[in-house]
């Protein structure tokens, strides 16, 4: 059980010319359970081998419990760590496999075995103990990869890289389920690396964006879908991803090739910004809005997905099963003014969007 | 659905092989074996004589000599050559030029034809112009024309030379081929470096492990070019191979028919050797190979009525 902190951690691979994490400083506060989100090579591995040692970050700290554990080796820091794949010795029986990290710690013999059973009891595994781990499934083979970490007593924390990578598509979410009660039934600070949005927002009580080795935001499942403050999270985060649009702001009139778009909040916004709605509240409208032709309907049984064209943007409305229109034909959009954001130059919200009251064109 | 009809005209494609095949290796070794049943005298003259020449094989003392030397050869080799490949395969740099140096470095022997290393040596060895004859007789007594130790050992370490890298390559291959994560997996469960070994590398090289023990086997207990070129087979028959005592009979002695027996024996016995060192080697990886006694069936039988996981996972789904 700990608290994880880092403190500027960063980290390049090529003694400072390109940096596959940028300085974060952040809390793992403990006892909760975390997801990072993001794109391959966004940098979610590399944070997640710096927190457990198998990499030492370029910059920064790491402190567990308060104690600077920079140079701390990964063997003593006490973290469990579960790969993409199972990793476990082929030549030793599942029971040998969870022995193995408390036999190398020198722990006595009764203890070792009161563990094992204490962990395999825990894992529903007990009555593959004996059997070598090769002939057991694979979602099986990730549990007893994921027991050798928690076998040590003093486990600070589980790290799962991408652990559900090769699990047969029929045990992922019960594996998902198991993962998941283990982390309330041992009440241990849980990271999760993930590329998978589903996994990452059912798994964890807080999510993290990443993006090109930076962190762009991190909150609950609910914030990052209502409230995106990068752009990255808007377009990665829900299906389909957001909608976005350039636009010229002038006194914080938002224009796009001289249509006005909607007005943002904040006072006196000027220059480039991007406009971005999620599909799900762009919403039909019969007296203002955006106007729009109807390119393509799709019906996904419980909602519509209504594509629009304007004269040179396209959007995506996420609407209600009983919405009508014609293909081919002009509709109205406006969107709720609580849930469009204006983006920046560096990506960053800066104000919510509110409607025009006389619409587009 | 109608039945396909059925053609066998691929058959057809197998026929080129089979004829080069015929021609290369089962012609020649029926040739041989028609010499060893039968004592041929002349042209027209020849003598059916079973089993004879395998008996007089089998009791040769010479032949039996020969053959426990270059069994005891081939064990030496094998004892320094896999622990000394895995040794220098975990030397070698994982990555970047050195790697692709290390490699060609180490490769060198490899490519060089047996003959020339057997002349190449011949004339390293002398004890008074060759630059390790004359540097081992700085401290000690070499010569390995008289004596039969400093032959042996001139042999072996000759071979260990041409024929490490081989397996140093197989093993560097079979080490590249481990998944980093077993590695760091093994840093966070504490392992120390022995343990790595023994439990990540060791049990992911057996492929590899097992193809240099066969080559390494067959090669060495087929030795024949550098010892010819170095010693000859001596001091005396210190250092003859099966293979040259082979030629020496067939070719020196022209004693066909005892030659062609022999020659079966040799191909047999390292065939059969091989065949139970694959067999033996890769026993559990085999489907039903494992000892399964009634107990464990029983056990097996209960497992599959009430697995656990399944009532749990039935839970799950309800």
């Amino acid at each position: 059980m700990a608290e994880i902190r880092l403190e500027g951690v960063a980290h390049s691979y090529d003694g400072g010319k390109t940096y596959a994490l940028n300085p974060i400083t952040m809390t793992w506060e403990d006892g909760k359970a975390y997801a990072l989100l993001g794109p391959s090579g966004c940098g979610k591995t590399t944070l997640l081998n710096i927190i457990s040692g198998l990499l030492k970050p370029s910059e920064g700290k790491v402190f567990i419990d308060g104690k600077d554990v920079t140079d701390v080796i990964t063997d003593n820091r006490n973290i469990a760590q579960v790969f993409q794949f199972p990793v476990l010795y082929d030549t030793m029986s599942v029971r040998k496999n969870l022995e193995f990290p408390l036999k190398n710690r020198k722990v006595s013999r009764e203890k070792i075995t009161e563990r094992v059973n204490e962990i395999a009891e825990l894992l529903g595994i007990e009555n593959d103990l004996d059997s070598k781990p090769s002939k057991l499934r694979s979602d099986l083979q990730q549990i007893v990869s994921l027991g050798r970490g928690l076998v040590r007593e003093d486990v600070s924390a589980i790290l799962f890289d991408e652990p559900l990578t090769v699990i047969d598509q029929n045990f992922k979410w019960t594996l998902r389920n198991r993962l998941k009660r283990l982390h309330v039934a041992t009440g241990v600070t849980v990271v999760y690396v993930t590329h998978d949005q589903t996994e990452a927002l059912t798994f964890a009580d807080e999510v993290l964006v990443m993006d090109k080795g930076s962190l762009v935001q991190a909150g609950t499942a609910e914030s990052l879908f209502l409230e995106p403050q990068h752009e990255f999270v808007g377009y990665f985060i829900g299906s389909p991803g957001m909608n976005f649009l350039d636009v010229e702001a002038k006194s914080s009139l938002l224009t796009h090739n001289g249509k006005e778009i909607g007005k943002a909040a904040k006072a006196g916004l000027n220059g480039s910004h991007r406009f971005g709605v999620r599909p799900e509240f762009l919403i039909p409208s019969t007296k203002s809005g955006l106007e729009f032709k109807v390119d393509r309907i799709e019906d996904r049984g419980v909602f519509k997905l209504v594509h629009l064209s304007n004269d040179d943007f396209k959007f995506i409305a996420k609407t209600e099963e009983s919405y009508e229109a014609e293909v081919g034909g002009k509709a109205t959009f406006s969107f709720d003014p609580k849930r469009a954001f204006v983006y920046d130059v560096n990506q960053m919200a800066v104000s919510t969007v509110s409607p025009s009251s006389e619409g587009g064109n | 659905m109608d039945a396909k009809r059925k053609n066998n005209k691929a058959w057809f494609l197998v026929l080129p092989v089979v004829f080069v095949v015929a021609f290369t290796a089962i012609i020649p070794l029926m040739a041989v074996a028609n010499y060893s049943l039968q004592d041929i005298q002349g042209a027209d003259n020849r003598i059916f004589v079973g089993l004879d020449f395998f008996k007089r094989v089998a009791t040769d003392p010479n032949i039996q000599d020969a053959f426990a030397r270059n069994l005891t050869l081939s064990m030496q080799v094998l004892l320094i050559q896999i622990p000394l490949g895995i040794f220098l395969a975990r030397l070698m740099p994982k990555s970047g030029w050195k790697a692709s140096a290390a490699l060609v470095v180490v490769a060198i022997p490899l490519i060089i034809p047996w003959n020339v290393v057997g002349t190449t040596w011949r004339i390293f060895t002398r004890s008074d112009i060759g630059l390790g004859g004359v540097l081992v007789n700085k401290f000690t007594d070499y010569n390995l024309s008289e004596s039969t130790f400093d032959a042996w050992v001139t042999i072996l370490v000759m071979d260990t030379w041409h024929w490490t890298p081989l397996v140093t390559l197989l093993v560097y291959a079979g080490l590249r081929s481990i998944p980093q994560a077993y590695y760091q997996a093994a840093a966070i469960d504490g392992a120390s470096a022995m343990a790595v070994f023994r439990f990540v590398e060791l049990p992911k090289l057996k492929r590899v492990l097992m193809i240099a023990l066969l080559l390494r086997f067959m090669d060495s207990f087929m030795m024949y070019t550098e010892p010819f070129v170095v010693t000859g087979g001596g001091p005396g028959s210190s250092t003859q191979t099966l293979s040259i005592l082979l030629t020496t009979i067939a070719i020196g002695q022209f004693d066909i028919g005892v030659a062609g027996a022999f020659s079966l024996m040799y191909f047999l016995f390292i065939q059969i050797f091989s065949f139970l060192f694959f067999t033996v080697l890769t026993l559990d990886e085999r489907p039903g190979a494992t000892k399964v006694t009634p107990k464990d069936k029983r056990k097996l039988r209960e497992e599959k009525e009430e697995k656990p996981v399944n009532s749990k996972l039935k839970k799950v789904l309800k």
